[in-house]
């Protein structure tokens, strides 16, 4: 790490940054340590006070929290709690920490108790609803993604040292994908969320041939509705549908709207 | 002009003399899930692989001069000072080896935006006037309706251009570099026979034209019908994903971004094409959005280029090559929106 951090001949601040994981499986922050061509130069802007996952001196004064991961017990409530008083930005990092992520999964059940002993059997565990950050503390900055993209994570801490506006597109994945020439997901017979997720990943998925699963949430403009007619059209179900709406949370919003009313039996849950 | 006819064994002879530069051409790039071929223009190191035959491809060959990304400048940054590096993008001259006259009607519309207008662009400049083209007749398509909007044939803006007689090509000639190609092909003078046969092909291939749209006073009647309720009608189908903007050979919009590298010494600006129908095309500063409607952007989207365009160059901005209706995952396609803004049966 260089001593003094300056762009364009102004002094700039190592911000003190932290990185949390909640229920989740630490993708995210892998993904962060994964890039080793550019881990110095991304490190060098940063002065990093605790990550589990990097180093083992911790330290709980720090201005920007990265949080990964969904809410699914009282302790992380308070965890969360304890670390929005601390920080000054909070970033919620990843998809389970924005939508509740796959995790998320398991509010669709109606009976959770079932859930438990399915998959705790008889240990004692608490185990609540999952819930997003946004659903327990105020949110500064969304990182989308299961796992986030590094080169999306490096521009927003860029642009935060250097004190840009962080931005994101608005659009569809639709557009990154046509800009790398991709074959329509559709034409192959594939089922995609692409038109109604929103872009910033360089249409990762559909370039290498798998159908957006829409892990980063709704584009703003997201026309769920139309993507229901051409799922229908190209002969996909919509459970098919549904399941990859319902798999990050990001869709929430739209798919209680979308359940036909005999599907509801037992199936569908609390929501988030 | 000046016409010759070849055997069409001497194509790859043109070929192998235009591959010192940098070829691009359409190839099979697949399949979709029915078997049909799914063509693509891409750099082309062999003859074989051209598809000189193929039906149309789903993207324009718009990316090898006005790439969906490009970089503008990158700044060197030291100190408190920095300095500016231009590059204007073109390493060698491209030959584009088997563009339809939609194609290459396309390219003398951008011309005259982005070559002819008081602000020419540099960067599309420099690789459209280090460019060769070699155009070649197709076989009309059931979305094409090039026909309708007068660019079913190409008049300029090519250096050859080839028309299948069967067992030869008819080859007009425009320019002085493809004339002094013909001397690697074994060439000879049109027969009366040959521009016969040349009026037979053009004359069965209007015939075959499926698709149309009436440009009777549509720049009037788009005025007229500003609040058609049909706006609305195509809006709530569209998912506002830019898709028709992005394989439309004619759409040039685009948006700038300054990024600054991790390593703060080095920044970049970048220009991404855009497209008008997505949500963060005419939002500005402050978050205010002038179009939060998808109607309203679809419909600007038809303004520019069937009323603006025409009331500005005296021609449409689209030359109905159909490939935004076939991209099109709602089905909104040119021929439906204009009919339905003309109050016809669709």
């Amino acid at each position: 790490m260089s001593a003094e951090l300056s762009y364009m001949g102004v002094d700039l601040t190592r911000p003190r940054v932290a990185f949390f994981e909640l229920s989740s499986c630490e993708g995210c922050q892998l993904q962060l340590l994964n890039k080793e061509a550019s881990l110095l130069d991304f490190f060098n802007l940063l002065q990093v006070v605790q990550f589990r996952e990097a180093m083992s001196e911790k330290d709980d004064t720090y201005d920007v929290a990265f949080v990964e991961g969904s809410v699914t017990r009282a302790d992380e409530e308070e965890r969360l709690k304890i670390i929005r008083k601390r920080a000054k930005i909070l970033i919620a990092f990843g998809s389970c920490a924005c939508f509740g992520g796959v995790n998320q999964l398991k509010n669709r059940f109606a009976d959770q108790d079932w859930v438990k002993r399915e998959v705790y059997g008889d240990f004692a565990i608490d185990t609540q609803p999952v819930r997003p950050l946004a659903d327990i503390v105020e949110v500064d900055v969304n990182i989308y993604g299961c796992p986030v993209k590094k080169e999306e994570v490096e521009r927003i801490v860029t642009d935060l040292v250097v004190g840009k506006t962080i931005l994101y597109p608005k659009y569809p994945v639709c557009m990154d994908c046509k800009a790398n020439e991709n074959i329509c997901l559709f034409d192959l017979g594939e089922p995609c969320l692409g038109p109604v997720t929103r872009a910033g990943c360089d249409a990762w998925c559909p370039n290498n041939r798998m159908g957006c699963w829409g892990c980063r949430g709704p584009a703003e403009a997201a026309n769920v509705e139309q993507l229901k007619n051409i799922m229908a059209e190209h002969g996909f179900s919509s459970e098919t549908l549904l399941d990859r709406l319902e798999c990050f949370g990001g869709f929430s919003a739209f798919v209680d709207g979308l359940r036909q009313p005999q599907q509801d039996t037992g199936k569908q849950g609390s929501g988030i | 002009m000046i016409f010759k006819v070849i055997a069409k064994q001497e194509l790859a002879k043109l070929f192998e003399a235009l591959l010192a530069n940098r070829v691009v051409g359409p190839v099979r790039k697949g399949s979709d899930k029915n078997g049909t071929p799914i063509y693509s223009f891409e750099v082309v190191y062999d003859f074989t692989q051209l598809q000189l035959d193929y039906t149309s491809t789903q993207y324009p060959a718009k990316r090898f001069f006005l790439p969906y990304t490009e970089t503008l400048c990158t700044f060197e940054i030291a100190g408190d000072s920095w300095e500016k590096k231009v590059d204007f993008n073109i390493y060698q001259p491209q030959v584009l080896f088997g563009l339809h006259a939609c194609d290459i009607n396309a390219l003398n519309k951008l011309d005259k935006v982005l070559l002819e207008s008081a602000y020419p662009t540099p960067y599309y400049a420099s690789k459209r006037k280090n460019m060769f083209i070699v155009g070649i007749d197709c076989e009309p398509q059931p979305y094409c309706f090039c026909r309708s909007m007068g660019t079913d044939t190409a008049l300029h803006g090519f250096d050859m251009f080839l028309t299948d007689l069967g067992k030869k090509y008819f080859v007009e000639i425009q320019s002085a570099a493809a004339y002094n190609y013909l001397k690697h092909m074994q060439t000879s003078d049109p027969t009366e026979e040959d521009h016969l046969r040349y009026m037979a092909v053009e004359e069965a291939r209007h015939e075959k034209f499926m698709a149309q749209v009436d440009t009777t006073d549509l720049t009037k009647i788009l005025d007229m019908e500003f609040q058609s309720e049909v706006w609305k009608h195509w809006g709530d189908k569209c998912l506002s994903c830019g898709t028709c903007a992005s394989v439309c050979p004619t759409c040039y919009c685009y948006g700038v971004a300054e990024t600054v590298d991790l390593d703060l010494k080095h920044a970049a600006k970048m220009k991404h094409l855009h497209s008008c129908n997505l949500i963060d095309f005419a939002e500005v500063a402050g978050g205010h959005n002038f179009r939060p409607d998808s109607h309203t952007r679809l419909k600007y989207r038809y303004y520019h280029k069937h009323r603006g365009f025409v009331e500005a160059f005296e021609e449409s901005l689209c030359v109905g090559c159909g490939r935004c209706g076939e991209a099109c995952l709602a089905n909104i396609t040119v021929p439906e929106v204009i009919a339905s803004v003309r109050h016809e049966e669709i």
